[in-house]
């Protein structure tokens, strides 16, 4: 029988899978180069030594079912042609800012604004990491090795691993402006890792925008490690061609009164996992993370996976996590939420929402909502749905006179609105809702 | 201005017939009310006439100032001249009220051939028109119908009806879910647009909106027809009899 015969051979890779996912491994890491590192190296090896144990995912692993990690473990990526322009021109420029630029996944000091700025320190992974010892020694690699439990995520200890640049941040008051992070590309083939380590301590505060071109494959990561009332927003917005691979990984730690907003807008992008795992450590903290997502397969393949975990270990914390999708052409969307609630965390306020907006039949939307609570004083919910243009409001906008095409435009931006709401600072919302909205009009007739 | 003859339609996803050969004409300037027991099709013959899916015409024509109306898509329709006041307006968060407003109205502008209204003219006119239906300034601001109580929302109608300058108005049910002093307000806000050249076909269950907004005629309707057409006095007469001895006359 045929269904038995196809599931023998599923089995087989499965038995001798360990050697050939170790030869794979082999294989990407040498494809690289691995940096000694100064103050990292012990961090580094760790990393090395977790990967190793690990190995690279395959699509039976638990947390890759829904996303074939098969072109993040290859060797390279398939080369991308470089734009001369983009469609859109470069966020946030107009904005008052400290501008740090990374051409490839190194820090181009020249087009830089000078890293001089009240309230703040500062440097470069690549310079730092000459030196043995440094303030972010103890977070570079750590945060990201307590996010290995209980899922594993080898790209993650990859990046600490191979890692050769970033910025290394520390907050001590609260500086002027926001820090902007511009990626750009200079070459088709570039795979680029990036490794940005963010301390805030107590009371500080920090605006980081990180926008941009990012390479052919690329993986970035931000370790951010948030002090008794400190305030940490992050918007990431990258821009780029469609086909590119991208991975991105948010290690957050969050103390008692600390807060923790990011919002991450994905437009474009051929297979794209952007994974964000916030530990709340203290009481009275806060933590929301946002998404907004707009697919479109007849640009190539899409698809887009947002995998969240949030860990309430503290008294009175809240936690949010909006996810949105807009999805068409058969775009995929994949969503992977977990609030898991420790021991005593009582009076946690926890909530997930993910939705998709599928606006044809051959886009798909999987959601895996999670919830794990071990106190018996908790709020938490979770909800997601899956729909289809309202009918109704469609109407509504069109017997106005508002063309069909411009109507959907405006209900795609009102089914976004929720998880554009996570960002506070209303210039920079409206800047984002702007693109959002450039996009949809520039993807209204396909 | 509107003229419906013999219009027959029936629901596309089961074969029911909901209106039977339904004819009416209003003519320029004129209010004209229709009033029917529930489920005699009042609402199907707003939704059919401004274009909403799911209806099928089988049978009939209708024409705006001898356009015919049905062959077009409702955005057409709303540019021609036509505008449903819905029985609930839909809310649209995240969609700012001016410029959902600002969009719709400049559309029509632009279908009908006219330069687009600048933000500033626009404003202008926007905040003249709210504050005669005494429409907040900062509910203009908010998203499209989002938290506005049940009058606000039928003002913000009226509102957008305003704006729009519609040749031909149709209210379904305007009136409900409204309390007096809101009926006071949104019939004012009508009857200052009431014009030579614009039309009303106001549908209502019940004739205290009648005495608001004055119609020239009352229609009856029952079973996808209109039974009986009469002056204001009808309105009177289905308030004190009810619609039995009405519907037993007229067979």
């Amino acid at each position: 029988m045929s269904d038995t015969a196809v599931q023998t051979k599923e089995v087989t890779p499965q038995v001798s899978g360990a050697p050939v996912a170790a030869d794979a491994l082999q294989t990407r890491l040498d494809a690289m180069h691995l940096p000694a590192g100064g103050f990292t190296s012990a961090a580094r090896a760790d990393a090395l030594t977790r990967l190793r144990d690990m190995g690279l995912p395959g699509p039976r692993d638990e947390y890759w079912r829904f996303t074939n990690p098969r072109d993040f473990n290859a060797p390279a990526p398939a080369p991308i042609s470089v734009p001369e322009k983009m469609q859109d021109s470069p966020l946030f420029q107009d904005l008052d800012r400290l501008k740090l630029i990374f051409v490839d996944g190194e820090f181009d000091a020249v087009a830089s604004d000078s890293l001089g700025l009240e309230g703040i320190q500062i440097e470069t992974l690549a310079q730092a990491d000459e030196v043995a010892d440094h303030w972010a020694k103890g977070i570079y690699g750590s945060l990201e090795a307590a996010g290995q439990k209980p899922v594993n995520r080898p790209f993650a200890a990859l990046n600490t691993v191979s890692a050769r640049d970033g910025m290394l941040i520390r907050v001590t008051g609260k500086p002027s402006k926001p820090v902007h992070i511009v990626h750009r590309r200079a070459s088709e083939d570039a795979d680029v890792t990036w490794h940005h380590v963010i301390r805030a301590e107590e009371g500080a505060e920090l605006t980081l925008l990180e926008t941009g071109m990012v390479g052919a494959r690329s993986n970035g990561m931000i370790e951010a490690d948030l002090a008794r009332g400190a305030k940490l927003n992050y918007i990431g917005a990258r821009q780029a061609v469609h086909q590119k691979l991208e991975l991105s990984h948010i290690f957050a730690r969050v103390e008692s009164e600390a807060q923790l907003k990011a919002f991450v807008l994905s437009v474009n992008g051929t297979l794209m996992r952007h994974e964000t795992v916030v530990d709340i450590v203290g009481d009275d903290a806060l933590a929301h993370v946002a998404g907004a997502v707009l697919g479109d397969g007849n640009d190539g393949p899409f698809h887009h996976d947002d995998t969240i975990f949030i860990t309430h270990g503290g008294l009175r914390c809240e936690s949010r996590q909006v996810y949105k999708k807009v999805l068409k052409n058969g775009a995929e969307g994949v969503f992977q939420g977990k609030i898991l609630v420790k021991p005593g965390a009582q009076k946690t306020d926890g909530y997930q929402i993910s939705q998709a907006l599928l606006l044809d039949e051959r886009s798909q939307f999987l959601a895996k909502p999670e919830l794990e609570i071990y106190a018996d004083d908790v709020v938490c919910s979770h909800g997601s749905t899956t729909g289809a243009i309202d009918e109704t409001a469609l109407f509504y906008l069109r017997s106005r006179g508002v063309p069909k095409e411009r109507a959907i435009v405006f209900l795609v931006l009102s089914f976004l609105a929720d998880a554009l709401e996570e960002i506070e600072d209303e210039d920079l919302r409206g800047q984002i809702s702007d693109r959002l909205e450039a996009w949809l009009t520039r993807h209204e007739n396909q | 201005m509107l003229k419906i003859n013999n219009l027959h339609v029936k629901l596309e996803e089961e074969d029911k017939q909901i209106l039977k050969g339904l004819s009416l004409e209003v003519p320029a300037g004129q209010v004209h009310a229709i009033m029917g027991p529930n489920g005699s099709g009042k609402s199907t013959l707003s939704y059919v006439l401004s274009g909403r899916d799911g209806y099928e015409v089988t049978e009939g024509e209708a024409t705006l100032d001898g356009n015919d109306l049905l062959d077009l898509e409702p955005e057409e329709r709303a540019a021609a001249g036509l505008f449903l006041a819905f029985q609930y307006p839909v809310e649209i968060p995240g969609v700012g009220n001016m410029t959902f407003l600002r969009t719709a109205v400049n559309a029509q502008r632009k279908a009908r051939g006219l330069a687009e209204m600048s933000s500033a003219e626009f404003l202008k006119a926007i905040r003249a028109k709210a504050a005669e239906l005494q429409i907040d300034a900062e509910m203009l601001k908010r998203p499209v119908n989002v938290g506005f109580s049940g009058g606000e929302k039928k003002r913000n109608e009226i509102l957008q009806m305003a704006m729009l300058e519609p040749r031909m108005c149709i209210m379904d049910e305007t009136d409900s879910g409204l309390d007096v002093d809101a009926m006071r307000l949104v019939a004012d806000g009508v009857n200052a647009l009431r014009s030579p050249d614009r039309s009303f076909l106001v549908i209502t269950h019940y004739q205290r909106l009648l005495n608001h907004i004055q119609p020239d005629v009352v229609h009856i309707m029952s079973n996808g027809r209109i039974v009986k057409s009469g002056g204001p006095e009808l309105a009177l007469q289905v308030e004190e009899e009810g619609y039995g001895d009405l519907l037993a006359e007229a067979g």
